[in-house]
């Protein structure tokens, strides 16, 4: 799981001691290589990019080495609603992926247990979003949402929503997205926890006094916190880099843009590469932050 | 019951007219069954015969498809499993991975809101002798340690009835025996009843005062374990409780006090008030260590049956008795323990031996002997697999 990226290096496993040997290398290397060239490398080259400065009398685009530690406190100034914009949508969206996921899992893994072939067409379900283009679906939902739609207009007349407003370009719809677009990805690790949960814990707990919310609570929650964490990461970390949802091509508008739309249109449109990376570092660090800080105050070494 | 508070004593359990069947088969017809207030009571049975089904009826785990389940002379029958004062120690133990050992048997008092729930709860794995393990988590325990947390788990919330469901199963002989003892002490000690299923008649002849074995969801017979050992009711108790010499025969006479049954030809007498049926054919049996065995004929005298001459089969030592298998004509193989008085085996396999027994001893059935095969088949499905893999490969050698 991709929890294991995390995983904390202090959980004692027990294995038998192992004869070192230079197979295990050899199978290790077109990794590490991989690994070189296509992650450390890039890295790399976007921390120089981060301190580049702009050439004298040069043309738009065009940078040079330097050490220009300041371009991280311009983007910190410039940027910093777009960043809080990020997390905070990520938060919203992990937090509604979490509540609608986990009864979806709950209900696939352990009330459907007797019925196979059940449990089997909703796990589908589950994944057949995935056979559509991410671009496409988010894309019909700005269609979805548009303003003469029956929905709209539903919500219009219902009072919901004022006559004047439009639902897309707000962070509603923004959120709304990116908790679509992750829900499997929550819902399958979580899954994959219940599916293994033995339903004998917790007939032990109704024997021992604790009615169905005590039991939950402290027997099937803790149980399954394993999934939580890596569905949460799952949904987490991607959801602060979206741009896509967010982007006014789709569901958002200058005013819901996240950090990646930002990333993107000084990339691409105003060619300052060195604000760019050096928006992508602090993402990067940032998020390297909050996860560790999860990470370690869940505690979930004893669970794995 | 109240929250706060411990039950003061035990509570007696009745089943009434309880069934329970599952799509395709029922578990439990028709059962009645009363379990005095601080009993150690034993339900025993082969596997597949209900009885883990009814512990988790009086847990409340399941729901009875009819009948009324009354604990201390409450209608329980409707109550949730978390509201009823009922504890289990479940076969499985399961004992919460999440939690440390003490965690875990404080969990239930800490539901009740009793006071001081951890020391309570350290006292409870004091009794089971686990204290020093108060900090670890269950799956560093031994088997034998996580059974014994679990009936600490159990026992702490001092539960008016106590289910134990097999819970000595994962244990080796030595550690059986000193659990079993500990139990019963346990249980005279605290006073609460306890409602022990096993398949285990040793275990439930050891522990229990009274015995009630069940076969294919009804109760065949209940009493004290002597009872139910020196005068079974049925086939089905005579060769589960032990082992029997059993013996079918038309009565020839009946006086007073004993009835005369033929047994291929042999004159054999049983006392008429250890006799369920007293005419026609019947069924009587004895039990092997009752017989005695004689390498010459034995002389008749009142009130002891002989039979045989017949051939010794076999000859299985082992420490403290001998068992000695003896065919004999007419009759079929008769099984015998022998008490290792001399050092070894007396009778050699293909000796010509006779076997005599008191009269007092013996003992009649009620079953038609028709209408029952001398053994229950109780195979399980592993062992029909291999049985029918083995005939089909010789088919396929023949061929």
């Amino acid at each position: 799981m991709a929890f294991a990226a995390f995983g904390s290096s202090t959980a004692p496993v027990e294995q038998a001691p192992r004869r070192r040997s230079g197979i295990a290398l050899i199978l290790l290397a077109p990794g590490l290589a991989y690994l070189a060239l296509f992650f450390l490398t890039p890295l790399i080259s976007l921390v120089i990019t981060s301190v580049q400065a702009p050439v004298e009398f040069g043309d738009v685009g065009q940078f040079q080495n330097a050490f220009k530690i300041e371009n991280y406190f311009a983007v910190v100034q410039d940027y910093w609603p777009q960043f809080l914009r990020s997390f905070g949508y990520a938060l919203v969206a992990t937090f509604f992926a979490l509540i609608i996921s986990y009864p979806l899992a709950y209900f696939i893994g352990v009330t459907a247990r007797p019925w196979p072939l059940a449990q089997a067409i909703l796990l589908t379900l589950v994944i057949a979003p995935f056979f559509i283009s991410f671009l496409l679906r988010t894309f019909a939902w700005k269609q979805l949402m548009a303003e003469d739609t029956p929905f709209v207009q539903g919500l219009k007349a219902l009072s919901i929503l004022a006559p004047d407003a439009n639902l897309v370009g707000t962070p509603f719809a923004v959120i709304f997205g990116l908790t679509y677009n992750f829900i499997p990805f929550m819902t399958l690790p979580i899954y994959v926890t219940l599916e293994r949960l033995d339903t004998r814990y917790l007939e032990a707990g109704n024997d021992l006094y604790a009615g169905p919310l005590s039991t939950f609570l402290r027997v099937t929650l803790p149980l399954s916190l394993p999934g939580i964490v890596s569905g949460t990461l799952l949904t987490f970390i991607p959801a602060a880099g979206d741009y896509i949802n967010a982007s006014s091509s789709f569901l958002g508008s200058a005013s819901t843009s996240m950090i990646g739309n930002v990333i993107e249109a000084n990339f691409i449109d105003l060619l300052d590469y060195p604000v760019a990376a050096a928006l992508s570092v602090l993402l990067m660090g940032i998020i390297l932050l909050i996860v560790g800080l999860y990470v370690r105050r869940v505690g979930t070494e004893d669970l794995l | 019951m109240a929250i706060g508070t411990f039950a003061e004593a035990g509570a007696d359990l009745e089943l009434i007219g309880i069934n329970k069947r599952f799509p395709g088969f029922t578990a439990i017809d028709e059962l009645d069954l009363t379990v005095p207030a601080g009993s150690f009571f034993a339900l025993l049975g082969p596997s597949g015969c209900g009885k883990t089904t009814t512990l988790r009826l009086v847990a409340g785990l399941e729901e009875p498809t009819a009948g009324r389940i009354l604990i201390g002379g409450k209608d329980v029958t409707k109550v949730k499993t978390f509201k009823r004062p009922v504890n289990t120690v479940f076969q499985s133990y399961a004992l919460f991975p999440h939690m440390t050992v003490l965690e875990n048997v404080a969990f239930g008092l800490r539901r009740r809101n009793i006071a001081d729930a951890l020391g309570k709860a350290h006292e409870g794995l004091r009794l089971v002798e686990l204290d020093h393990l108060a900090a670890r988590k269950p799956q560093q325990l031994s088997g034998g340690q996580q059974q014994r947390v679990a009936l600490a788990r159990a026992l702490v919330n001092r539960p008016a009835l106590l289910l134990l469901d097999e819970p000595l199963g994962a244990l080796d002989l030595k550690l059986r025996r000193q659990m079993q003892l500990e139990l019963k002490a346990i249980q005279n000690e605290v006073g609460l009843t306890f409602l022990h299923v096993t398949h285990d008649q040793e275990e439930a002849m050891t522990m229990a005062d009274t015995v009630a074995v069940l076969n294919k969801g009804r109760i065949e017979q209940m009493g004290a374990p002597e009872e139910l050992y020196e005068l079974p009711r049925t086939a089905f108790v005579a060769n589960f409780l032990g082992q029997s010499n059993l013996f079918t025969g038309a009565v020839t006479s009946s006086s007073g006090s004993s009835i005369v049954v033929d047994v291929a030809g042999v004159k054999v007498e049983v006392p008429s008030a250890r006799a369920q049926r007293h005419v026609g054919l019947v069924t009587i049996g004895v039990r092997p260590e009752k017989l005695l065995l004689h390498t010459a004929p034995p002389e008749p005298s009142v009130g002891t049956n002989v039979l045989g001459p017949g051939r010794v089969t076999d000859v299985s030592f082992s420490g403290v008795s001998t068992q000695y298998q003896l065919a004999i004509p007419g009759v079929g193989v008769v099984v015998v323990f022998a008490q290792n008085m001399v050092f070894g085996p007396v009778v050699h396999e293909g000796a010509e031996a006779w076997v005599s027994w008191t009269v007092d001893h013996s003992f009649g059935l009620a079953d038609v002997p028709e209408a029952l095969p001398r053994f229950e088949a109780d195979t399980d499905t592993a062992t029909i697999a291999t049985q029918v893999r083995h005939k089909l490969l010789a088919e396929i050698e023949e061929s």
